[in-house]
């Protein structure tokens, strides 16, 4: 697959199993990420048809036990979080393309790479495996949501369960934090002669804002999650009002890491979306340095706003005003972003090839999850909406409608790079609208649940709740066909091989990784470009 | 509009426009969801009315956004696509426009800002109480106390489908309702006893954590009689949907015949209480020692 060329090369080239589970090469680990973040993608998504079915419709249908329900969405959440979205936009597309866009002949610590990928796949088997050891008394599995919320994780769910998602954490988040580490030492040190900070590619500084926000969030979740451990193992009452602990604590730490955390998410999403606008519109980026420094800014706030998930909590009055405040101030880099990528696109010359398409639905559909945000930001209406619906809405309008919409940009964008054949543009766009109705579907009536009252996390609602269900429901049909689609458009791709060559995408795109082959050779760089 | 903010004159139209949209009209049955609802329920606490009122203000200001994002696009795609336009620019700045869409924002965030801190202040502006009630959640069921009056408790259990009487809403409805009077100032005091749990009515434009160890507090004054729902917001467990809050309010005099009537059920039966409680509150209560 990596090309004769690469066969001349004098390196050690391993075949086979070797090739994977020894590998050091950057290419190679993203792949294996690629593939890990498609199988969990697809076991996350069956989860979340599984919940759209029991919702479908008033009373109990599908799960005898309610417990059931709550172990689906909280596995849905984390498995979406840490093996779907982090492995496929930073440990994939940041593995795969930050050495070629900085003309790097690999990351700076080959063999840390091949440890951070392979610490995956051990913490995605303790998460599956925690389905099936018992949790609360008389159920299986984790049900207390992906916060994790003591002390319904530690008093409240005594079964082994809980420890099995606890180190599961812990295994992902050392995943990250060591590929965090090298992506900041990759791009800090191995950048080819001539590029400098303010000439990096957006993607890369991306990955940069992304890795850093890792190395400081994580941590606090390791920490956080070590102490609900030992308060549920070792005695300690760290999160226990009757050790003279506070189940309040827990919900900082957490929010410290969460928020960050949903940056983490959407980052790497806001950087290739710049690189797809411009290839596509035929035109250089809008603004380049206010949309690095606005990911800066929005990664540096990002630490400072946490407890807007506390509102109602119980934290001060003082504490929510601030909060609301700082919340607030996300929406200005944010709104840089949103207009410098339309200003990019004004006066361009736009070709709506597939990546283009979910990059435009990426944008509105970003934008219409933004100004829920900004309304949630407010302490005072997030007292109606706090744990219900709305919420739903709004953070799968950023996280499922954004980010997985900027994951299938960069996708579409990059497959042809990454593996030497061309997709089909046919199916590439009917996966498109497929998947724009189904999403839309599934999570805009969700808003009005919201505003009703109808909590979330709920395995039955009140049926006045059942109209809006069934349509969000229905949707959810749509959108798993519209994975169906998308996996034959892979296939059909790999079927076809129709070859790519070396910068399908034309004079827009300006970067270095269309410089190189498609798919690249193996070690690529053996002469450093030099940027002028 | 109760205190008048930047720009709410201007909005007024689209305030009413919305209203009329997405709260609920006034034939809707109070204190409930109905199907096809789209904004919230039915306010009625000044809080609650003064949060639908800040929300509608919100909906205007994001709903105009998004059109302009949507608007700016439609324009891009037809404009600047590679038929229309097939000479693209080179430009990539434009220090006014760069400027300007960072100050605008700036700008819409603090004319929301105000109404925003005033609501925020408002809903922690305890007035004098006139009742105080205590709601202590436990999996799954509500536990009421009323300090002042001779530390009334009884428990509050979902109804279940089966027992569920004419006009009873499923999943909503509890065994026992807390009582209330109208248009007095209650404050509600809440803690948990395992888990957190959450205790929300919608309506009333309140919900508060149930924290063990910890004691929070929310008022509300209700001004309508009726009886008004909720349901547990902060996942509890297995039966995190099946432990609703029901709140009847009443005028003065049905509250005192109530209070009399209750203190005598509620005080000749605390053993029954007990037993009625699920299985697992014991067993967690072992494991917490």
């Amino acid at each position: 697959m990596a090309g004769k060329s690469a066969t001349a090369d004098h390196h050690d080239h391993p075949t086979g199993l070797k090739r994977y589970l020894f590998s050091t090469n950057h290419k190679d680990i993203g792949t294996l990420y690629l593939i890990f973040a498609l199988i969990g993608g697809i076991i996350g998504g069956l989860l979340s048809i599984g919940m759209r079915m029991e919702l479908q419709h008033p009373g109990m249908q599908i799960f005898s036990d309610p417990h059931m329900f709550n172990v689906f969405t909280t596995a849905h959440g984390l498995i979406m979080v840490f093996f779907m979205i982090m492995p496929s936009l930073f440990g994939g597309f940041g593995n795969w393309i930050v050495p070629l866009q900085i003309g790097a002949p690999d990351m700076a610590f080959p063999r840390l790479n091949n440890i951070s990928f392979w610490l995956l796949p051990p913490a995605f088997t303790l998460l599956l495996m925690s389905l099936f050891v018992p949790g609360p008394p008389g159920g299986d599995g984790v049900g207390g949501g992906w916060t994790v919320y003591a002390p319904l994780s530690t008093s409240g769910s005594p079964g082994p369960a809980m420890d099995f998602a606890i180190l599961s954490l812990h295994l992902a988040g050392a995943s990250s934090i060591l590929s965090a580490i090298n992506f900041i030492t990759t791009i800090f040190n191995m950048r080819a002669p001539g590029m400098t900070l303010h000439k990096m590619p957006l993607f890369v500084w991306s990955i940069l804002v992304t890795a850093f926000l890792l190395l400081l969030a994580l941590p606090v979740l390791a920490g956080a999650i070590t102490m609900l451990l030992t308060d549920r193992n070792f005695g300690t009452t760290f999160f226990d009002a009757a050790g003279g602990g506070d189940p309040l604590l827990f919900q900082h730490l957490f929010w410290f890491f969460g928020h960050p955390e949903v940056y983490i998410i959407i980052l790497p999403a806001f950087g290739l979306i710049s690189h797809v606008i411009s290839t596509f519109s035929n035109k250089p980026i809008f603004g380049y340095l206010g949309m690095a420094y606005a990911m800066a800014a929005i990664g540096a706030v990002g630490f400072v706003v946490w407890a807007h998930h506390m509102y109602t909590a119980g934290i001060s009055l003082n504490t929510q005003a601030y909060f609301v405040a700082a919340t607030m101030v996300i929406a200005v880099p944010t709104g840089v972003k949103i207009f410098s990528w339309i200003a990019t696109m004004w006066g361009g010359s736009i070709v709506f090839k597939t990546p283009m398409l979910w990059a435009f639905g990426f944008i509105f559909l970003f934008t219409l999850g933004g100004v829920t945000g900004v309304v949630l930001a407010n302490a005072g209406v997030d007292r109606a909406m706090h744990d219900t619906y709305y919420v739903v809405a709004h953070f799968h309008y950023v996280l499922s409608l954004g980010a997985t919409f900027g994951l299938f940009a960069g996708w579409y964008y990059w497959f042809p790079k990454i593996t030497g054949y061309m997709y089909s543009e046919f199916v590439g766009k009917l996966h498109f609208w497929v998947s724009f109705i189904g999403v839309n579907l599934v999570f805009f009536p969700q808003h009005f649940l919201g505003l009703a009252g109808m909590p979330r996390r709920y395995a039955d609602y009140p049926d006045a709740f059942a109209g809006w269900n069934y349509v969000s429901s229905v949707g959810s049909y749509i959108s798993g066909f519209g994975v169906l689609i998308f996996l034959f458009g892979v296939f059909l791709a790999f079927q076809r091989k129709e070859k790519a060559a070396g910068n399908p995408w034309g004079e827009g795109a300006t970067t270095l990784e269309w410089t190189l082959s498609s798919p690249p050779p193996f070690h690529q760089y053996e002469q450093l470009p030099r940027i002028k | 509009m109760p205190n008048g903010f930047p720009g709410a004159r201007v909005c007024a139209l689209f305030t009413a426009i919305a209203s009329f949209l997405f709260s609920a009209p006034a034939w809707a049955e109070l204190g409930q969801p109905r199907p096809w609802q789209l904004g919230f329920q039915e306010p009625v606490t000044p809080i609650a009315r003064q949060i639908g009122q800040f929300h509608d203000f919100l909906l205007i200001i994001i709903t105009v956004t998004s059109i302009f994002v949507l608007a700016l696009m439609v324009y891009v795609g037809l404009r600047f696509n590679a038929k229309s336009n097939p000479k693209p620019s080179k430009t990539t700045h434009n220090t006014t426009l760069e400027v300007l869409w960072t100050v605008v924002p700036i700008i819409i965030l603090v004319i929301i800002a105000v109404p925003s801190f005033r609501l925020l202040f408002a809903q922690y502006d305890f007035p004098k109480a006139d009742l105080t009630i205590k709601a202590i959640g436990n999996q799954w069921y509500w536990t009421y106390e009323y300090p002042d009056h001779d530390a009334l408790t009884f428990d509050a259990v979902i109804v279940e489908d089966a027992d569920l009487k004419p006009g009873q809403p499923r999943l909503l409805a509890t065994d026992n309702e807390v009582v209330v009077p109208v248009n007095k100032n209650v404050h509600v005091l809440i803690t948990a006893s395992d888990v957190l749990h959450n205790w929300t009515v919608p309506a009333f434009g309140v919900k508060v954590d149930a924290v063990p160890g910890r004691l929070l507090r929310t008022w509300f004054r209700a001004e309508k009689t009726g009886t008004f729902y909720g349901q547990c917001s902060e996942l509890c467990g297995a039966k995190h949907a099946f432990m609703p809050i029901a709140v009847r309010v009443v005028t003065d005099e049905q509250f005192a015949s109530w209070l009399q009537k209750a203190k005598k059920e509620f005080a000749a039966a605390p053993s029954e209480t007990l037993q009625e409680t699920p299985a697992e509150t014991p067993r967690l209560a072992e494991l917490k020692r």
